[in-house]
């Protein structure tokens, strides 16, 4: 495999499937500006940005190298910290954040600093839900934060940035890529390990075939995991991150077909076209690198109670494609979650793409998300909801839940008990009743049975209170709201 | 004479100079580039071996075996360490209590507890060796919170302490109003962003050479002689800056440095311990969880007649710093209040959790929630705003005796309270969040004005002390080293500053040095906010002794009178002649003149009787006051911070710009402490709140956007500190305990008021939610 790492061409024969980016970084190419607070994607002052060839063209996210497999970065860009500063001139966003104050023990500044340069070249005058949204995925125990969001503001406004050198060697980066990827399988090894890039979308179900149980990974925001706090064995892994075929996006006529290689922060733009009532929960799933990484494909497939896209995706009526060497198979999203920890993939098949039903415009919409924090944490409970109303009374009714059973699921009592009902507040307070009846969540750390309880039946009021008078029952959130 | 203008006893040791400038970090730079070199970041001397702890996954239980074999045999291992490889003490006990062995030897008493290390040629290899230990327990059921150990008869790490003045049982009783409560009190995870690091190189006969990520470095070094039974000065311990400390690094570094060590002794190879973020979070100690039992009496103007409480708190296993931290919960159970009779004891209990240690505030913040929930409380019992009830109890002339038998004569509360309640518009702001209330289905807010009184200085009082090391070299450079340690704080940027001015040079004449045990001995911890007012004075004694041996010698060698020497802007004048500081620093050294002294400084008047619960424990105190307001969702108990208002006292700033910085910072943190950060045991004694993913501190969209912090710019600390400065590191932390009466305001609304919430802290989504449908449903 080849990757540009900052200027230089580096190529690697012995790759293990579970060796990090950020192992690498520090250990072998000794760059130690990149550093490592948790090992789980959760702080991100190993925050790089990663330059991959999309169907727009050469674009950089960044991405938490703690959890960012090495053998998937085969024709990517790295770009880290020691890239900024050029010819003892600091970075327009590193001047800042000397002249704001930015720093005080200094220990998640690269990382600050990269996801604020990521926010920049993306976006390059941003407002403040924009800095904040960039920053989800930084955590800095020091300074409050209010330092970097000056800091931040500042470095907008300095129009150096043009001279960027990502942005001013876009095209000899994009063709050093381009002439990286050959089209052929990359199979590497490191002390028996085996890492598998297939070719194609038809290759990889031809390599799952050959390779029984092996572990696919697409963005390794989960497995990632595995490997740095379980140090679970994950080979032979597949990698299917950097599958084209799995990255495509259909707008059809009723319905949006998504590839499970679609990373969330992609699929935020189809969420603000055609299902802006998710727009502002979507933003709040991680942080910013862990959605420029993790795919819808991965959340789904890996089947968490508490993973933030079923349920909405359930209550929307999307279906899962399957695609084995023996063909392509479907069924509802929510028949696919069959027990925890147990989905409905058999051996062979691979999570190709989601279909999602356009709801139409006589529908009403709505799915929230509670956490301890606001941003980048997992869900107590996440209740998505899709209800038809005719004649002031509820035809029709698809209610999912996470974070309150094994699986996400449906709610199919409340869905019977509203049917029929007039749309009122007093109906859907009734219908919180029936939660039990379908549900019954464990006390954990993230909140205890008791209030998970109570929240869903408040989410169901919500809706109604919602649909009314939006702003009168809305924290005065930022973002996307 | 105008007595009420408080006049300094002393002159102060060095001329004001020019304080107040906003200079930037001096490793801003180098922050920003990713060129600040931390432990782990330093190049590893050939050979280097990595150690990683076994920790224990049973909270309660005698050891019946531990089996290492598998581990020995995995690959890359070089060896195991156990409690028998110890040579001289397994004990890395901060108060000499014995209590905190490096390896649990026949019981374990918390989850997480190491028993033994691995030492292998990569961390990989090692972590993977760790796993294969097979160990035999017999399990005891685990005591793991305050009341489960008052149940089990109240065993205590170390001996608790009673304030008492008056008698306040009978203060209480002719009260014309009694009132009586409980408020339990979370703990928190420091969550510093660099975790726990040694790296020791071993040297020559006994020595040994560690590095370490310690604001404590004096005590690393002890420990680590303790424990390889060699004597201190076999011992160097080093320390350049850390990545976040806020006291998780004042006594829990000692045994990941003994660790180190004893491997690199026992191998003779460099070793590097640097444990994963979870066991970070597992095996190290945290703030503090507290539960406070008040009865208090007062009048219907809301003025307190009479105070008893009891503060209860969870140190874990060990004694570690649970001593003094609960100490300073009691010193700052007054808050800024007169108690006219007062009983305040502590009840520093064992349990079989991780054990407790500083954290910012050090036992302040919790003490201080006490106070603030029995102002709430009668704020609430008489229908009134409970700022109102502030100013009827601060300390003021003629009411200025504190528990502990100390008088506040430097208050400053009610002016700061004043003109942030003017600044801040909270009458009106509060006036419109009540009318806003009474047509609000749903979404409620609240706003608080909350004050800080933080005593200032080591409550042992030998631990205010410091020393600094500076030479002046030939070419006119200048060495600092002093004993504080750089966490992120500034302490450096503060004491170069001082140096420079002292000298007349700027700042790049000056290099900051790491801080080592071999240049300035027996350090005390960079803690209690100390820093600055401690290692600024010793480094100017220094400054002065060099500069004083300069203007002799100018005076001789130069025919000038002493007064006419002043150093400036790199020159030193002679009368009307002025010359390079170099120049006269060379012609100094080849006259045989002395250019390196040892500065010392030790904090004048204090004193403290434990036994007898009275003396003069601070030297004075740093105020502040903060508004702040909040919206509520009733339906989850979400909620968001809207707008913060502070105003704080830092006296006349060493560095405006680093402290203000450490006031937004404190605050955020506070703020995180008393909302959304949650340590979770469950029933065996597993903290489950281990790793970012499960352990919730603020993040940047947390931050009131609205966030308006000012100095108190016209105050000037009485005492002569270095520069007239006051500490800063502690003292906003607090301020953040107006979020959480705002969040109480918010939920009150639902009961119009009539009743006190009682949130107990962390005041989670969860807990706002169940206390809003708790009073909805009438209490």
């Amino acid at each position: 495999m080849s990757f540009l790492l900052n200027d230089e061409t580096v190529t690697l024969e012995a790759v293990g499937p579970s060796d990090t980016l950020l192992d690498y970084l520090r250990l072998q190419a000794r760059l130690r500006g990149t550093k490592e607070g948790c090992a789980e994607g959760d702080c991100g002052a190993c925050t790089v940005l990663v330059g991959r060839l999309s169907a727009q063209g050469l674009v950089y996210e960044t991405v938490n190298a703690c959890i960012r497999l090495l053998a998937s970065l085969d024709a990517s860009h790295v770009v880290t910290i020691e890239h900024l500063a050029r010819g003892g001139r600091l970075h327009a966003v590193q001047q800042a954040m000397v002249d704001h104050h930015g720093a005080q023990c200094g220990f998640c500044t690269p990382g600050i600093v990269m996801s604020l340069y990521g926010l920049l070249l993306d976006t390059p005058e941003p407002d403040d839900d924009a800095i904040e949204t960039a920053l989800q995925g930084n955590l800095c125990r020091c300074t409050g934060y209010a330092p970097i969001l000056r800091a931040a503001r500042a470095a907008a406004e300095d129009r150096t940035q043009d001279a960027d050198p990502l942005i001013a060697g876009r095209a000899a980066v994009t063709a050093r890529l381009q002439a990286m990827r050959d089209g052929a399988r990359v199979a590497l090894t490191r002390d028996g390990q085996r890492a598998l890039l297939p070719a194609s979308l038809t290759d990889a179900v031809d390599v799952l075939a050959e390779t029984p149980g092996a572990t696919i990974v697409a963005g390794a925001t989960d497995v990632g995991l595995w490997v740095t706090k379980e140090m679970r064995p994950i080979s032979p892994t597949i990698f299917i991150g950097h599958l084209d075929a799995l990255q495509a996006i259909e707008e059809g006529e009723r319905e949006i077909t998504i590839g499970a290689g679609v990373s969330y922060a992609v699929m935020a733009r189809i969420i603000a076209a055609h299902f802006p009532f998710l727009a502002e929960y979507w933003q709040r799933i991680g942080g910013q690198q862990v959605r420029n990484m993790g795919t819808v494909g991965g959340n789904v497939a890996n089947g968490s109670p508490i993973g933030d896209t079923p349920p909405p995706l359930i209550a929307l009526g999307a279906e899962v494609d399957l695609l084995s060497a023996e063909g392509r198979r479907s069924l509802p999203l929510e028949d696919f979650f069959i027990g925890y920890g147990r989905q409905d993939r058999r051996a062979g098949e691979i999570v190709e793409r989601l279909r999602i039903p356009k709801p139409g415009a006589d529908v009403i919409c709505a799915a929230y998300k509670v956490s301890k924090r606001r941003d980048e944490d997992i869900s107590a409970v996440c209740g998505a909801f899709r209800f038809k109303v005719a004649d002031g009374v509820i035809t029709a009714a698809r209610i999912a839940y996470g974070g309150m059973a094994a699986t996400p699921r449906r709610a199919r009592a409340v869905e019977r008990y509203l049917i029929g009902q007039r749309w009122c507040e007093a109906a859907m307070a009734r219908a919180g009743d029936a939660v039990a009846e379908d549900l019954t969540p464990i006390t954990d750390w993230r909140a205890s049975a008791e209030y998970r309880h109570k929240i869903a039946r408040n989410m169901l009021r919500r809706v109604y209170l919602e649909h009314e008078d939006a702003r009168a029952t809305r924290l005065p959130h930022r973002g996307a709201a | 004479m105008n007595r009420e203008t408080p006049q300094p006893t002393d002159a102060p040791a060095i001329p004001l100079g020019r304080a107040r400038r906003a200079t930037p970090h001096d490793s801003a730079e180098k922050h920003v580039t990713g060129t600040a070199v931390y432990i782990d970041d330093m190049a590893e001397p050939a050979g280097t071996l990595h150690a990683c702890l076994g920790l224990s996954d049973r909270a309660h239980a005698e050891i019946l075996s531990i089996d290492l074999d598998a581990v020995a045999t995995s690959p890359g291992v070089v060896g195991v360490l156990t409690a028998t490889d110890i040579p001289g003490e397994n004990d890395v006990s901060p108060t000499g209590k014995h209590d905190d062995p490096v390896f649990a030897e026949d019981r374990v008493l918390f989850h997480g507890q190491p028993m033994f290390a691995v030492i292998a040629e990569t961390r990989e290899a090692a972590r993977r060796a760790v796993a294969k230990a097979k160990i035999g327990y017999r399990d005891h059921d685990p005591i793991t919170d305050i009341a489960a150990a008052e149940a089990a008869g109240g065993d205590l790490v170390t001996d608790p302490l009673t304030l008492s003045r008056g008698d306040a049982a009978a203060a209480i009783a002719a009260a014309p109003r009694r009132l009586d409560g409980t408020m339990t009190i979370g703990g928190q995870d420091h969550f510093y962003l660099e975790g726990h690091i040694a790296l020791a190189i071993p040297g020559e006969d006994d020595d040994v050479t560690v590095h370490s990520s310690t604001q404590h470095p004096s005590e690393v070094q002890h420990m680590v002689g303790h424990v390889l039974g060699v004597p201190s000065n076999a011992v160097t311990v080093e320390v350049r800056r850390m990545g976040g400390a806020f006291g998780g690094k004042e006594t829990q570094s000692n045994l990941f440095a003994a660790v180190a060590a004893l491997a690199a002794k026992r191998w003779g190879r460099a070793v590097k311990i640097r444990p994963d973020r979870d066991d970070d979070m597992i095996a190290t100690g945290k703030r503090h969880d507290f539960q406070v039992s008040y009865a208090v009496g007062y009048d219907d103007t809301g003025r307190i007649h009479g105070v008893e409480a009891t503060y209860a708190a969870r140190c874990g296993f060990s004694a570690d710093l649970s001593g003094p931290v609960t100490d300073r919960a009691l010193f700052h159970a007054d808050n800024c209040y007169h108690y006219p009779a007062v009983r305040l004891s502590s009840r520093p209990l064992r349990t079989n959790t991780v054990s407790n240690t500083a954290f910012r505030g050090f036992g302040g913040p919790q003490g201080m929630l006490g106070a603030e929930r029995m102002i709430e409380e009668i704020a609430y019992a008489l229908g009134r705003d409970p700022l109102e009830v502030r100013k009827a109890n601060f300390y003021a002339p003629g009411r200025d005796l504190t528990p502990y038998h100390q008088r506040v004569e430097d208050c400053v509360i009610a002016r700061i309270v004043a003109e942030l309640e003017q600044s801040a518009d909270y009458q009106a702001r509060r006036t419109a969040i009540i009318e806003a209330n009474r047509e609000s289905r749903i979404i409620r807010r609240g706003i608080a004005l909350t004050p800080v009184k933080f005593g200032i200085s080591f409550t042992a009082t030998w631990y205010n002390q410091a020393g600094a090391l500076v030479h002046v070299y030939r070419d006119g450079s200048i060495h600092l080293n002093h004993g504080g340690t750089e966490m992120g704080q500034g302490l450096n940027i503060k004491v170069a500053r001082v140096l420079a001015d002292a000298f007349g040079v700027g700042l790049e004449a000056v290099k900051i040095t790491a801080t080592s045990t071999g240049k300035v001995p027996n350090t005390s911890a960079t803690a209690a906010s100390s820093g600055s007012d401690l290692n600024g004075m010793a480094a100017a004694d220094a400054a002065r002794q060099i500069i004083d041996r300069l203007r002799a010698f100018a005076v001789e060698h130069y025919g000038v009178s002493a007064d006419e020497v002043a150093f400036e802007r790199g020159k030193v004048w002679l009368g009307s002649e002025r010359m390079a500081f170099g120049a006269l620093i060379d012609a100094a050294y080849l006259a045989r003149v002395q250019l390196s002294a040892a500065g010392f400084y030790k904090t004048p008047e204090i004193h403290w009787d434990r036994a007898a619960g009275k003396g003069k424990p601070f030297y004075y105190y740093a105020y502040g006051a903060a508004v702040s307001e909040v919206a509520v969702d009733t339906l989850t108990g979400e909620y968001q911070v809207e707008r913060v208002d502070i105003l704080h006292d830092v006296g006349r700033s060493l560095n405006p710009a680093i402290d203000l910085g450490q006031i937004e910072g404190g605050f955020v943190q506070g703020m995180g402490w008393l909302t959304t950060e949650e340590l979770w045991w469950d029933d065996e004694g597993r903290l489950r709140t281990h790793a970012p993913s499960t352990y919730k501190i603020p993040l940047a969209s947390d931050v009131p956007r609205d966030f308006r912090v000012r100095l108190a710019d016209w105050s000037e600390n009485t005492k002569p500190t270095i520069r007239r400065s006051k500490a800063v590191g502690e003292p906003p932390f607090m301020l953040a305990i107006s979020v959480l009466e705002a969040l109480s305001m918010a939920v009150a609304s639902v009961s119009d008021y009539r009743e006190c919430p009682r949130l107990d802290t962390p005041a989670t989504p969860e807990r706002v939610l169940m206390a809003v449908e708790r009073l909805r449903a009438g209490g």
